[in-house]
């Protein structure tokens, strides 16, 4: 795989799948507000560069591990904003059959492995898929996304060293965000050079600006090859930046108002729009179809969601054991 | 117990055949963890397997309790037959989060989609002086939460026999071998195969008083029973082999029938799997008791290394011999 140049097929389809999650995340927003949508939401407006980005790299035989602010990635791997949505609702047309909500999404037809909600729990998920693609002889690269707050967790450490150790293919992507909740990196880690980390443990590492999409996919595409050639695992820090609060309930008192306003001025769909105007790749037609399509697709996940059934309460007990375990299983 | 021929073999062995058996006859089997390799095993268990089956296949770890474990629930998730092993239950503290948080809960958050066929054994109990950071019994927490398996063996047949079946079983197994049991030696039937992991198991007949106890209290209740039964006093004793679920039909029908229950857990008493039995005998069988129930735990104290301190920290056939004498009508003639 190579790099494309920016063209005008694929700018749009990165500028649409970018659209896609911010309206989808909009539109969680204002259904959270509603009451339709409960628990904890964390919202990766902002961050979209990030997943869209990464994902060009992948084929749909590679994994995906990720956190709970996972919607992103999600819809950039390519579940329905349907069942994405109606997850968010907690409804069994859900993708995770509303058991999980917000922070735990999966998905077997697209490898996608969570939605987790425990800081740094995915990592050591990622190396275990990693190493059965490589003792099953499998060509697969799997990609585990995290925050700069996981970098300070035992298991962040713990799963570099196994992954170099054993040249796992796992593309470690980095969204560091600089902010951990309301702990910016500074306050956290002794090291905030985070690539620097990740060398310690003699891995390749690369660091994209997070914030321009093409600049991730360039960097991603090229980290995944060398993974899916063998060459073990690698680190890609992407900096980006949330523009939300952490999660809804979050009055972010930890941050001046004009950092984030800042950071905005680097919104990742405003530059890739900009870009591709200016390099004639996108009309206010096309543009204004984009926008007319997203919006009708979210509206119809809202409306499938809306319209979706709860689970039957005499369902509670299943799953907890596959079934032919299950029956044995209830105490 | 066997009809057929039989030969001698220790409970390490029979647990090393099982491991054996296990990555012979499924290619997608492995084994991983500290020391499991070179070493031979922390309890010699897989001593010889690396250069039976290579480096791949018998996998030294790193000391990363977490991530070895977590890695093998991906692992399971990506397709592989992992069988992890974590040295003692002590350090699978370590791991704790993998355990609880992710192998138990995926099944259930993915609404079905994904089970995760672990194996994951760890060495358990006092009775080897090696003090309270590695002689604690700790599977009656994991036998708490719902989404895992948690099994026991306490004899030869169930060392050799149980791991098969719970390399078949689609969810995460936990497997506590206890620590004093690896030299045991005993007879294995020569067409020994894959074992039951659902149910308790009755391995002494009696009908004046029901022991239900697990693991290496199997010995002493069996050695406690002996000495009853000297008095004519007839004990049956059930080994519930499964910790989760917990079998409670068989304990139901031997209670009905002996109306006495005495039960014998390594673990401490607060909060443990004896307190978990009692309550449900007490839900469901109160009215087919005849006397209350008695526990016979370990002291509520870390397990101490001396050893007049541990023998009298956990339970010992002569305590498990008085509380089943203070369960009869009448003072046993002594
Ligand atoms: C083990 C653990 N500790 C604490 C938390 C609470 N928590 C949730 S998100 C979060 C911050 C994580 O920051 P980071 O990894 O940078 O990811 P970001 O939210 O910025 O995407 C914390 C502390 C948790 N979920 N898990």
């Amino acid at each position: 795989m190579s790099t494309p140049p920016l063209e005008r097929t694929h700018g749009q389809r990165l500028l649409r799948e970018m659209i896609r999650i911010r309206r989808f995340e909009e539109a969680c927003a204002e259904h959270y507000s509603a009451g339709h949508i409960r628990g904890f939401l964390h919202l990766y407006i902002g961050e979209e560069a990030v997943a869209v980005g990464v994902m060009q790299g992948l084929t749909p035989a590679d994994a995906i591990v990720a956190t709970y602010r996972e919607h992103g990635h999600a819809l950039a791997r390519g579940i329905g904003a349907d069942p994405l949505m109606a997850e968010m609702f907690g409804k069994q047309e859900g993708c995770s059959r509303g058991r999980g909500g917000s922070m735990h999404v999966f998905d077997a037809a697209t490898r996608f492995y969570g939605g987790n909600a425990i800081v740094g729990g995915g990592l050591p998920l990622a190396v275990g898929l990693a190493l059965s693609d490589q003792l099953l002889g499998r060509r697969r690269v799997t990609a585990c996304f995290f925050g700069d707050g996981a970098v300070a967790e035992g298991e962040f450490h713990e799963s570099m060293n196994l992954a170099a150790l054993w040249k796992l293919p796992v593309l470690f992507v980095c969204e560091n965000n600089l902010y951990a909740m309301g702990t910016r990196i500074e306050r956290a880690l002794s090291q905030t050079d985070l690539p620097a980390k990740a060398r310690t443990y003699g891995m390749p590492t690369a660091s994209a600006d997070g914030m321009d999409v093409t600049a991730v996919e360039d960097a991603a595409r090229s980290a995944a090859e060398q993974v899916r050639a063998g060459n073990g695992p690698f680190f890609l820090e992407c900096r980006t930046y949330r523009f939300r609060a952490h999660s809804m309930f979050d009055a972010e008192l930890y941050r001046d108002k004009a950092e984030v306003e800042e950071w905005k001025t680097r919104d990742p769909i405003a530059l890739l729009k900009a870009r591709l105007e200016q390099a004639g790749l996108l009309d206010a037609r096309e543009l204004t179809a984009i926008e007319d399509e997203v919006r009708g697709e979210i509206a119809r996940a809202v409306a499938f969601a809306d319209a979706g059934t709860w689970e039957p309460v005499e369902h509670l007990t299943q799953d907890v054991y596959t079934p032919a375990a299950q029956e044995a299983n209830r105490g | 117990m066997a009809n057929g021929p039989t030969r001698r073999i220790t409970y390490r062995d029979a647990m090393r055949e099982a491991i054996r058996e296990a990555l012979t006859r499924d290619p997608r089997v492995f084994l991983m963890g500290e020391d499991v390799g070179r070493y031979g095993g922390a309890y010699a268990v897989s001593k010889g397997l690396l250069a039976e089956f290579g480096p791949e296949r018998i996998r030294d770890t790193p000391l990363s309790e977490s991530t070895f474990v977590g890695a093998g629930i991906g692992a399971a998730l990506g397709g592989s037959r992992p069988i992890v092993e974590v040295m003692t239950v002590n350090f699978s503290l370590l791991a704790l989060d993998q355990i609880v948080n992710t192998a138990a809960t995926i099944r259930h958050m993915s609404g079905g989609q994904f089970s995760v066929p672990v194996v994951i054994r760890m060495a358990t109990g006092a009775g080897r002086q090696l003090a309270a950071q590695h002689a604690h019994s700790l599977e009656g927490w994991l036998a708490h939460v719902p989404g895992l398996r948690i099994v026991e063996p306490a004899t030869i047949e169930d060392a050799r026999g149980m791991l098969w079946t719970a390399l078949q079983d689609p969810d995460p197994v936990l497997i506590f071998e206890h620590q004093t049991l690896y030299n045991l030696e005993g007879d294995l039937p020569a067409d020994a195969g894959p074992v039951d992991i659902d149910r308790a198991v009755v391995r002494r007949h009696g009908g004046d008083v029901t022991v239900i106890t697990y693991g290496a209290m199997l010995y002493k209740s069996l050695a406690a029973a002996a000495t009853l039964a000297a008095d004519g006093v007839e004990c049956e004793v059930i080994d519930l082999r499964t910790l989760r679920p917990l079998d409670m039909n068989t304990i139901f029908e031997s209670v009905r029938r002996t109306r006495r229950v005495a039960i014998v857990d390594e673990g401490w008493r607060s909060g443990g799997l004896s307190a978990e039995i009692a309550a449900r005998l007490a839900e469901s069988a109160f009215y087919d008791l005849d006397a209350p129930i008695a526990r016979v735990c370990s002291a509520e104290v870390p397990i101490p290394y001396p050893k007049h301190l541990e023998d009298a920290a956990v339970p010992q056939a002569a305590a498990i011999v008085d509380a089943v004498r203070a369960l009869l009508p009448a003072p046993a003639p002594r």
